[in-house]
Order: C-alpha cells, then structure tokens, then sequence
C-alpha cells in the first residue's frame, strides 16, 4: 500500500536548541531537519537563533550563516545563489522552493525547513535525486532528427520558438516532482511533472522528428496517466512555470493522434 | 538514504522498467467521455428519482416503465458504472502497490461494476417490459 505512516527509524524527534548568538538583538528562529546517515538515530528537528543583522535577507543567507557561524556540520545543496541552478531546493515553511530566492521575510513565526518530500534523504537537506535525473534522461532531452544535418543552424521561426517558452526555462530543481502526491506514490513508474514538462519541451519543438516516438514512450497508464491534475507542481514551481499544462498538454496530443 | 539491496540493476534500467504499455489514452478518453455524459444523465436521475418520490408504487412502476425514463436511466447505469469502474481502477493502481492484491481488487472492481450494472439494468428493464 501507499505509505500513510513514516518507515521505522523515520519519525521526527525534537534534537538540540543551539544557543543565541550574543549580543544580537534582532534573531530570527530556524527549525532544520537534520538526519545524519552514520548510525541508527532518527531524525530530529534542530532549532537556531540567526542574526539578522548580521545576513543577508534570503533563506539561503541564514543558512550558510549558520553553517558559517553555528553549527558546520548542517548540510544542503547550494550554487549560483540566484534561482538558477536548482540546487538548494528544499522544503521551506510548506513549500518547495528555492531557499535563494525565497527571502526570509515571506515567512511568518519560525522558519521550518525540511529536504524535498519523499526522497531519499542523502543527509540533513540533501535529498538523493538518482532517479529524478534518470527520468529526466529517460524522456530523451535532446534534438532528434533523420533528416541530415544541415550546413548551419536548424531554423525555426519565431513563432515556434514561442512554444519553447515557459518550458526551456525548466531547472529541473524537482520541487514540482517532489511536491506530487501521485509521485509520491508512484514516483517509479510515473514520470513525474519535471520530466514531463521537458519530454513536452521536446514534443512541442518544430524542429524535432522524433514526436510520434517521444509519445509512444509516454504513453502508459503510470508513466503519463499518473497525473491526476492535483496541481501541486504548478504551485510549487520557484521558476513560475505550470508543468500541470505540459502534461495536459502531451495528454492532448495522445487523443488528438487517435482521431 | 535508503540502503537498498534489492537490486544493482543500474538507475535506467529502473527507469524504463517493462516499458510504456502504449495505452491509457482509451481509458483517459473514456473517464472524460463518461464524465461528459453523466452531466445530463446524473441531472435526469436525479429528476425521475424526484418524481419517484412523490409516486405510490403503481404511479412509479408506471415512471420507470415509460420509455423515455427507462431509456435514460439505462443510459444512466451504464455510463455511471464505466465511470465508477475506471475510476476505481485509478484509485486501486494509485494505492495498492503489491501485485497480488493489486490485481484481485482490480478483478473484483470489474466484477463489481458489471454486477451493479446489469442488476440495475435488468430492474429497468423489467418494469420496462411489464415485470
């Protein structure tokens, strides 16, 4: 059955109180999930005072500050610090989003901040995406065409460029994927809104050849039909885009080429 | 992270798993097909179901057998039943994850359907045809 209850050695237990940093007048209270993969605890919550005076105004910024400056052994994924590259992904207040470009100030009372749900748990914020980025390159993300290549560029016109929009920006940060429930149960069989937005990015490109291929590999009961249109991967989405569409999108393509 | 030792098949071949079973778009074209028609035929239900209400048992055998009636409530039965058993199956695919009982509760499921559709059937059509 679904998972309803969390596996053994899974449930959440109260961890440490790190203390206030002194003389700061102006804290801002952090609730991590730490989980550390040597030994048998579980995870637990561990509570930190940030010195707002002292940080830069995003989730990030407390963070690393805390890394920095309270306790180095907190871990998370983290690059570009400026909602590009989709490594610091993670739970914040609810939600999966970007913790760089999430700003502290979004939230209200303390700030809780878990890994992205339903995955593996590498350590502490970082999530094992193995799999995500598997199904990712099992849709094929890349130009395929027979006809010979030509001299330049393959054209497109502006028009059918449109159609890449709010699709080729994508960062593939799995917080849509991440934030489906019906991924959540079936993320080994369905695909996922991640990787059905960019198998859409490819099936709506003018210039691909292999569209009838891309949508017989797409069709199946679990690896598309397990969207049920919940929409959480368009809420979730820290880029603004609506992967829920793209799927909508590919299930309409599978009709239409029936009639 | 999980220490699983189940397996050392590489991530895509996980991945691709048996492959896509090239269907779903009948069954997703039919859950919005039945969808469609059970808009009219669940508000005409709901009508003669009024009318049956208000009815003594002569007057309702005389509703139900009145051919307009009794052909939409077949139609009724028969799109509600597709629809119940196709979503169903969703909710049974969605969370019963072991293959065994998977396939028993999905066998069970159309038994089910078919069952509720032909007794429903067979009542219409008897006070239809004069009991």
């Amino acid at each position: 059955m679904a998972e309803f209850n969390l596996p053994k050695n899974s449930r959440l237990v109260e961890g440490k109180t790190w203390p206030k940093p002194a003389g700061a007048n102006n804290l801002r209270e952090f609730r991590i999930y730490r989980w550390d993969p040597d030994g048998e605890s579980n995870p637990r919550i561990d509570t930190y005072f940030v010195d707002l005076d002292d940080c830069g105004p995003m989730i990030l910024d407390a963070i690393i500050w805390i890394k920095n400056k309270v306790d180095p052994t907190l871990t998370f994924r983290r690059s570009c610090r400026e909602g590009i590259c989709g490594s610091c992904a993670m739970n914040i207040d609810g939600t999966n989003t970007l913790a760089c470009t999430k700003g502290m100030d979004e939230v209200t009372g303390a700030v809780k901040i878990y890994p992205l749900p339903h995955m593996p748990v590498v350590k502490d914020l970082v999530p094992d995406l193995t799999r995500f980025y598997t199904q990712h390159a099992s849709i094929e993300p890349w130009l395929k065409t027979d006809t010979p290549a030509p001299e330049k560029e393959w054209r497109q016109t502006p028009e059918d460029r449109e159609h890449l929009d709010g699709l080729y920006e994508c960062i593939l940060c799995a917080c849509c994927s991440t934030s489906c429930p019906s991924y959540w149960w079936n993320g080994d069989r369905y695909l996922g809104p991640a990787a059905l937005l960019q198998a859409y990015r490819w099936l709506i490109d003018s210039r691909d050849e292999a569209t009838g291929e891309r949508l017989d590999n797409l069709e199946d009961p679990f690896r598309l039909y397990r969207c049920h249109t919940i929409m959480n991967c368009s809420n979730a989405c820290p880029k603004g885009l609506n992967p829920a569409k793209a799927i909508a999108e590919i299930k309409k393509m599978m009709v239409a080429r029936q009639y | 992270m999980s220490k699983s030792t189940e397996s050392l098949s590489t991530p895509m071949a996980r991945v691709r798993g048996l492959g896509a079973a090239k269907s779903g778009t009948g069954h997703f074209w039919l859950t919005r097909l039945t969808a469609v028609a059970n808009v009219p035929l669940t508000i005409a239900f709901v009508v003669i179901v009024l009318m049956l209400a208000k009815a003594d048992y002569a007057a309702a055998m005389k509703i139900v057998g009145h051919p307009v009636a009794g052909i939409l409530l077949l139609l009724f039965v028969g799109s509600a039943t597709v629809h119940m058993r196709l979503g169903m199956q969703v909710i049974i695919e969605d969370y019963v994850h072991s293959e065994g009982t998977k396939i028993v509760l999905l066998m069970l499921n159309t038994f089910f359907a078919v069952f509720v559709g032909l007794a429903s059937a067979y009542a219409i059509l008897k006070v239809g045809f004069g009991g």
